[in-house]
């Protein structure tokens, strides 16, 4: 009998739609307004790579030791280093980063032994085109400009 | 060919997918109908192929685990703890202590955000809208803690060979437990929409039912089996990662249709909230392991399989004394259930399929590799 009521009275339906309302109050609002509100990104994020320079002398803190090119997976990173012939030590030349295949590990910062490369809390990398996710050492060391839209 | 006349009914072969939004990726069925009725299917995969087991021949260790992550993309901590225990039992390391109960805690949050994207996609393809965005609320959550902790939300390569790479970040205890305080009222919330929901059980009871016996034929694992009435978890019956230290309870059903498993795996999500408590309470201090720089393990082979979201989640890793693996197999528990299909499915209606092809919880990534 009790079955039967609660059928006729669709009890079971009401009880859900009563959580529904329930949820309903405006301060359950979890969208997030992208792009007028930006997200903030954890401090580990790993995002996009930047090649850190030395913030005293403005010289790059990379001393061309290839542990990342050789650490990554997909085989993305190449640098190109010459032997000064004064100090006798070896300097970056050039520094190219594929963006278009990195998946983010992290391998090549953890393989970094002077912390000069760093995958950073930048997120938005969209770019045209393919060729302008192959980043040279000058837009490892700016990072990515994205627009930034006023709404 | 004989004449038909218009009452004789004919077998019709349909395609399902592979665009079909409730095969949950790219999965083709091909379906032989006899007007609604199913009288057999047949499954395409291969869609989603990326090699991974080949792509692991040509890596170091430490460079293939990321690609794990890739494959059951919603459950990728998980994948990574079978990956790292495989490489370690081939080096005989064990990470250290505090590193397994890091381990324990981000899986089992692992498998709450897995369970509730199941929950969500499951209850849509039934027809149940609302779920889905309360349980990609609460999965948000799991996601931003494993933001904080490993710095990605998805594919978080989160382990490392012989422990961890990233120590505890400040406040971690206290947002995991506030996320368990939080989530046990949205379990009891799921369960009111839809447990006693009249659609709910109507759609679910009774369907794609697989018995014990037949789970153990097909090799099925996971709340597939345990629905079935059969007490087997990995985390019980070959603790790994330290879960012989935790009390917990493995929850069964008894028909083993489509609703039993439902329940298990709401049972599930409780359960591993308790274990998350017990594991949070007492972290031990310590080391967190650091991974050797050059892997070299010695010739041997070595099979290591978790309880992932899914089911048995195995690796099978052959050395031959190099820094690469000579073989890597993955026993992906999705590929292994989805056998099933066929066997739930006959008999049934279309309709069924759908509902079926949701209880299975399979993740594309992981049947095809």
């Amino acid at each position: 009998m009790r079955k039967f009521l609660k059928t006729i009275f669709l009890i079971d339906l009401i009880q859900g739609l009563w959580v529904t309302f329930r949820n309903q109050n405006p301060k359950y609002i979890y969208t997030e307004q992208y792009p007028a509100d930006r997200p903030k990104v954890a401090e580990r994020y790993r995002g996009a790579p930047r090649l850190n320079i030395n913030p005293d002398n403005g010289e790059t803190l990379c001393i061309a030791c290839n542990l990342c090119a050789l650490a990554c997976p997909e085989n993305l990173i190449v640098v190109g280093s010459e032997r000064n012939e004064q100090t006798r030590r070896k300097e970056l030349t050039y520094f190219t980063y594929d963006l278009s295949r990195c998946m983010f590990c992290g391998l090549c910062e953890d393989a970094c032994p002077v912390d000069a490369l760093e995958l950073t809390q930048d997120f938005e990398l969209a770019t045209y085109t393919r060729d302008g996710l192959i980043w040279d050492r000058q837009m490892l060391e700016e990072g990515p400009q994205p627009t930034q839209y006023k709404c | 060919m004989p004449e038909t006349t218009f009452l004789d009914s004919t077998e019709l072969v349909l395609n399902m997918g592979p665009q079909h939004p409730s095969t949950h990726g790219v999965l083709r069925v091909i379906l032989k109908l006899d007007g609604e009725k199913v009288n057999g299917t047949e499954c395409v995969i291969g869609y989603l192929h990326r090699g991974v087991e080949k792509i692991g021949e040509n890596r170091t260790y430490q460079q293939f685990a990321p690609y794990v992550d890739r494959m059951d993309y919603v459950a990728a901590v998980s994948n990574g703890l079978g990956y790292c225990l495989a490489v370690e039992k081939l080096l005989n390391i064990e990470a250290p202590p505090r590193a397994q109960a890091t381990r324990v805690i981000l899986t089992e949050l692992n498998r709450i955000a897995s369970h509730l994207l199941w929950l969500g996609t499951h209850a849509l393809d039934i027809g149940a809208i609302t779920p889905v965005f309360y349980c990609f609320r609460e999965r948000e959550e799991v996601l931003k803690i494993f933001e904080n902790y490993c710095g990605a939300r998805l594919t978080t390569h989160a382990f490392r060979i012989g422990g961890l790479q990233y120590e505890l970040y400040d406040g971690f205890e206290k947002q995991v437990n506030d996320f368990c305080d939080m989530f046990l009222p949205k379990v009891e919330e799921y369960e009111e929409l839809l447990t006693n929901n009249r659609i709910w059980v109507n759609r679910l009871k009774g369907v794609g039912i697989l018995n014990g016996d037949e789970c153990k034929e097909y090799g099925v694992t996971g709340p597939v089996l345990r629905a079935a009435g059969v007490k087997w978890d990995l985390r019980k019956a070959q603790p790994y990662s330290g879960y012989e230290q935790y009390d917990f309870e493995i929850p069964t059903g008894e028909n083993g249709d489509t609703y039993d498993r439902y329940l298990v795996r709401m049972e599930e999500m409780r359960q591993s909230v308790r274990i998350i408590r017990q594991a949070t309470a007492k972290i031990p201090a310590g080391p967190i392991g650091k991974t050797p720089k050059v892997i070299k393990p010695p010739t041997g082979e070595a099979y290591v399989s978790i309880e992932a979201p899914k089911g048995e989640l195995g690796y099978f890793i052959v050395s031959d004394n190099s820094t690469q693996p000579y073989r890597v197999r993955v026993r992906p528990p999705s590929f292994v259930n989805l056998q099933a299909l066929d066997r739930m499915v006959r008999g049934g209606l279309i309709a069924d399929v759908v509902a079926i092809i949701g209880t299975l919880d399979i993740v594309l990534g992981e049947v095809d590799r």
